[in-house]
């Protein structure tokens, strides 16, 4: 079962052949001298007989060793020795009928486990050109196949590349191109590297996809640097307050906006750190935008800017609450970051859908809403039942008590 | 010997034992003491087959992982590396050798490839100059691992993604050569039947090994009547949606590998009066988790929601039990009681751990989230508003939940609308790659590839179609997102499992057994790939004849991986009273919807 030292060494040398092409100028006999050498040699491996798994079968289901068939390449030898030199012309306009189909001839488990022990690559690529080698493999689905994985698993990515640049699977090409990224940790170097992943022939979407990685990188190493240096010179602020716990480096954009939003909101649209350069550069949607703010306003309990962030002015000039989010989305983010039930109240206020508002209300104990909701909607028995909820002689419970006992509001229940 | 594996209606532990005599076998060709250094990968599935107990018998004396650098020291005249074939880690060992400390005793090197010997790899040890320092270079071939007395897995990871997204067939050789391995043992499988690209491969594969076996002719009794080989993607849906068994959620929240899971240990601390809980465990607690478990066994496959009542009989069970002994008044008594003490007791800690569990699982399963999210799953299955962007999906992502929960929870959809709508896809798409990183394309691309997540072609949503006629949802949902209490204790339909949703794979393999597939020619064509049925001729005297009222037996290989769901379903099947089928499951991988989903994402080298 073991081969001995020395015939693993005499078997790798021997089937150690200078590269050749057959668009070489050379004499076409010697060429053809080559081919036939190299053909045979393929047959001594094939025939190898000390790999005792080595189920030699053809696909009319005949075992090989029966010999009811000279050996796939013993006729190619043959043929090529029997016909004159000038009708082999090595070009590549050779019908492919002529060459044997050897992958044919193997089953699935034999090419798999012939490629996958590499012999028969190992050795085509060291005697055929690429050209042909990949011409060949084009006609033949499975083969391919198990290029691609050999090749990936070698990790050859040089080929593998060529190989899709030529089958025209330019999707595939440009996909595991862009892949190599992932690999390359300096900053710098993978900027540069991605540059050059733009243009590639990517679907339209990820296409613009990719630009936007490019593009997210290029800003955020600008943004590292000069953040670095602020923080370090000790006289901003914010950054004195909060000191930054990472980098931003390759970091998803939307965390990169909030971290705009958190230490650069003010900033003008011209600098590549303002929220609203980030904003028009990836076009951000409004939604995305606000939702992103409002969680970096509230962490710094800044309820000026979240105000600011839902009032706009109509034609008129009067100011009106608007968010393109559910408000109850908003009192969630509120409630996240602890803002004070004054605060909470004026938002949970806003929610529209009646039952959510209340569900809210009751939830973060904003009570002049419950009770507003509930005489609104003329309802005595949740009014009274929260009565129970809230503190004794509270203002609150007063409100409440003056609203049930009065007068002008018709209850239904 | 695991004695839980004979239990079933075929006996794994044959299999079980037969890969363990090729173990000692090797074993002892290296002779004298040894070491083995592992491949970490590896330990895990090999833990099923033997322990130490096993190794110690063969003169192994000591253990390591592989890592690179120096070998430690280790007084033994073996050193064996049990490895995959995979390039790195060829490299590792060749730097153990190489770094061989020469003024020592000297010690042989051997090599174990598992499954397969791989000349790739061997090239390149002989590249590294290490190639002749090895002695025996061998391969096990551990294909089909037992796991339970009705499962065996090839635990292959990488195999998925191989058969159906690169084109790559090496794990179904594998499968097609466990399958021989199985028919040498428990005799020739007389009906093969199938659906998909991948399964027609592997009968096509085990008809040709079978035809290079010409000469020694299969005496062994058939065991198995069918076998049935079904491909993953014929049913893309069931691993997406999150599984309600007891095992399942088990295997959702913590994750259960190779039998066993580690849990926190906060709730397995054990009691000590008057301690106040000073010394709490900081490791995590494992547990092994099969049928040697008697409560274990009983409990598994429920949903989760009668698993509660389950627990609560047996605490009263137990505890008469153990009050008999105010009982017992004669020696004769006594001396009875005291001989089951331990059966006793092993229940009492059993029960106590699984009561842990349940408390654990459960804090999960009321969660406000938890309920959200089996609304949506169950709303796609059922075929609701699978059209357009859901508001939970984007309040996830906006919240920045688990990538693979997002995932999750976008593919199901894709899957149950036949494709998303362009404009929906690069929507998701772009809120995806914007709250998680560009690099995430390349995950999306695969999930494309796998027919996860794509875009409508055709326009035509053939789901529907398919889950009417299969009667796929059975809408027994109760408040809670479970079953009603009724259904979950005594179910009647294999929806169970899901709370409603029968899983597709399931269902096609039980009208197989009745009425027969012809019955549902049209919805099999809709399902991708071809389905077949080949004889495998059988020596006469060996043909199998039935009894009466003696249930037909079916393997059922799932190519691409299994869900302990579909598993706990087809144990539903096998013991209906009218069902006439029992089955054994084997998969290429036990898995779940997020190591499903894992194992297609790229990562960096």
């Amino acid at each position: 079962m073991n081969r001995t030292k020395g015939d693993e060494e005499e078997y790798w040398n021997s089937s150690k052949f200078k590269a050749f092409t057959f668009d070489d100028e050379d004499d076409e006999l010697s060429q053809l001298k080559e081919s036939k050498r190299a053909v045979n040699s393929l047959r001594d491996f094939v025939d190898d007989d000390d790999d005792d798994d080595l189920e030699r079968v053809s696909w009319s289901g005949e075992p090989v060793g029966s010999r009811t068939r000279p050996g796939s390449f013993q006729s190619l030898s043959d043929a090529l020795s029997d016909t004159p030199a000038k009708s082999y012309a090595p070009e590549l306009g050779r019908p492919k009928g002529e060459y044997r189909d050897y992958s044919n001839d193997w089953s699935p488990s034999d090419t798999v486990r012939r490629l996958r022990k590499g012999k028969v690559l190992i050795f085509l690529k060291r005697t055929l050109s690429k050209e042909i080698l990949f011409r060949e493999l084009e006609v033949r689905q499975v083969a391919l196949r198990h290029l691609i994985h050999f090749l990936k698993e070698i990790g050859d990515q040089k080929l593998l590349l060529d190989l899709f640049r030529f089958l025209d699977r330019t999707e595939e090409l440009a996909l595991s191109h862009y892949r190599e990224h992932l690999n390359i940790q300096d900053p710098d170097k993978r900027k540069e590297f991605l540059k050059t992943c733009v243009g590639l022939p990517f679907s339209a979407e990820d296409s613009a996809h990719i630009q936007d990685h490019y593009t997210l990188l290029e800003r955020q190493i600008i943004i590292e640097a000069n953040d670095r240096h602020l923080e370090s010179a000790g006289q901003t602020e914010i950054f004195r307050k909060h000191p930054r716990k990472a980098s931003i480096l390759n970091m998803p954009l939307v965390t990169t906006l909030f971290y705009s939003c958190f230490y650069h909101y003010t900033e003008a649209e011209g600098t590549f750190s303002s929220p609203v350069n980030l904003k028009k550069t990836f076009k951000i949607p409004d939604k995305q935008y606000v939702l992103t703010a409002l969680a970096a306003r509230a962490k710094l309990r800044a309820w000026n800017d979240v105000d600011a962030l839902f009032t706009t002015k109509n034609w008129l000039g009067y100011t009106k609450k608007r968010a393109p989010i559910g408000f109850h989305r908003v009192v969630e983010i509120l409630h996240k970051n602890n803002a004070p039930v004054q605060i909470l109240q004026e938002y949970v206020n806003l929610v529209e859908d009646v039952d959510t508002k209340l569900n809210l209300a009751t939830k973060f104990k904003c009570h002049d809403v419950v009770i507003d909701t509930y005489r609104d909607l003329k309802d005595r028995q949740q009014l009274l039942a929260y009565r129970s909820k809230v503190d004794k002689g509270s203002a609150e419970e007063e409100k409440i008590d003056a609203l049930l006992s009065s007068s002008q509001i018709r209850w239904k229940n | 010997m695991a004695a839980h594996l004979s239990y079933g209606r075929v006996n794994l532990n044959v299999l079980r034992e037969a890969v363990r005599r090729e173990l000692r076998e090797f074993l002892d060709k290296c002779a004298g003491s040894k070491a083995i250094v592992w491949d970490e990968y590896l330990t895990g599935p090999f833990g099923l087959i033997a322990q130490y107990s096993l190794l110690k018998e063969h003169e192994v004396e000591k253990m390591f992982t592989l890592k690179g650098n120096r070998l430690p020291a280790a007084d033994v005249k073996n050193i064996i590396f049990f490895v995959r074939p995979r390039l790195e880690l060829m490299d590792i060992i060749a730097e153990n050798v190489l770094s061989e400390d020469r003024r020592g005793p000297t010690r042989d090197f051997h090599i174990l490839f598992v499954p397969r010997r791989s000349l790739l790899c061997e090239q390149r040890l002989k590249d590294l100059g290490v190639l002749g320092s090895f002695i025996h270079r061998e391969e096990y071939s551990l294909d089909l691992i037992p796991f339970d007395g009705d499962l065996l897995s090839m635990e292959s990871e990488g195999a998925f993604k191989e058969c159906y997204l690169e084109g790559d067939q090496t794990s179904l050789y594998h499968a097609a050569k466990g399958l021989m391995t199985l028919q040498a043992l428990y005799g020739t499988i007389p009906q093969i039947f199938g659906k998909g690209e991948c399964a027609r491969q592997v009968a096509n594969m085990m008809i040709r090994m079978k035809r290079e076996f010409t000469g020694s002719q299969n005496s062994i009794f058939p065991v198995f009547d069918n076998l049935l080989l079904l491909d993953r993607n014929v049913d893309l849906l069931t691993p997406l949606a999150t599984q309600l068994t007891y095992e399942g959620l088990i295997d959702e929240i913590y994750g259960i590998q190779n039998s066993y899971v580690k849990l926190p240990p906060e709730k397995f601390a054990p009691k000590k009066q008057g301690d106040g809980g000073k010394d709490l465990p900081t490791e995590a607690k494992k547990l092994q988790l099969n049928s040697a478990e008697e409560l274990y066994a009983e409990i598994r496959d429920k949903n989760f929601n009668a698993v509660g009542s389950v627990l609560s009989k047996k605490a009263k069970i137990i505890s008469a039990a153990f009050e008999e002994r105010h009982n017992a008044k004669t020696v004769g008594e006594i001396k009875q009681f005291v001989s089951q003490l331990p059966h006793m007791q092993a229940a009492r800690g059993s029960l106590a751990n699984h009561t842990s569990i349940a408390e654990l699982i459960k804090d999960v399963t009321t969660s406000e989230d938890f309920f959200d999210k089996l609304t949506v799953e169950q709303e796609f299955m059922s075929g609701i508003d699978t059209d357009k962007v859901n508001n939970y999906i984007e309040d996830c992502i906006a919240q920045k939940h688990s990538l693979i929960k997002v995932l999750r929870l976008v593919c199901l959809q894709s899957v149950c609308n036949s494709g998303l709508k362009q404009k929906v896809l690069d929507y998701y798409k772009r809120e995806i790659l914007q709250t998680y990183g560009y690099e995430h394309i390349l995950t999306l691309h695969n999930l494309e590839k796998a027919g996860l997540l794509k875009p409508q072609t055709g326009g035509r949503n053939n789901y529907p179609t398919i889950r009417k006629t299969l009667r796929l949802w059975m809408d027994d949902v109760n408040e809670q997102g479970f079953c009603s209490l009724i259904i979950s204790q005594n179910p009647t339909d294999i929806s169970y499992v899901y709370s409603g949703y029968a899983p597709l794979s399931v269902r096609l393999a039980q009208l197989l057994s009745r009425p027969g597939w012809r019955s549902i020619e049209e919805v099999l064509r809709i399902l991708p790939g071809p389905h077949f049925e080949e004889r495998q001729p059988l020596p006469t005297g060996l043909q199998k004849k039935r009894q009466p009222g003696e249930n037909r037996v079916t393997l059922i290989f799932f190519l691409g991986g299994v869900t302990f769901a579909e598993i706990a379903a087809l144990r539903f099947l096998s013991q209906l009273e009218d069902g006439g089928t029992e089955y054994v499951i084997a998969t290429t991988k036990l898995m779940n919807g997020t190591s499903w989903i894992e194992a297609l994402m790229e990562k960096p080298f």
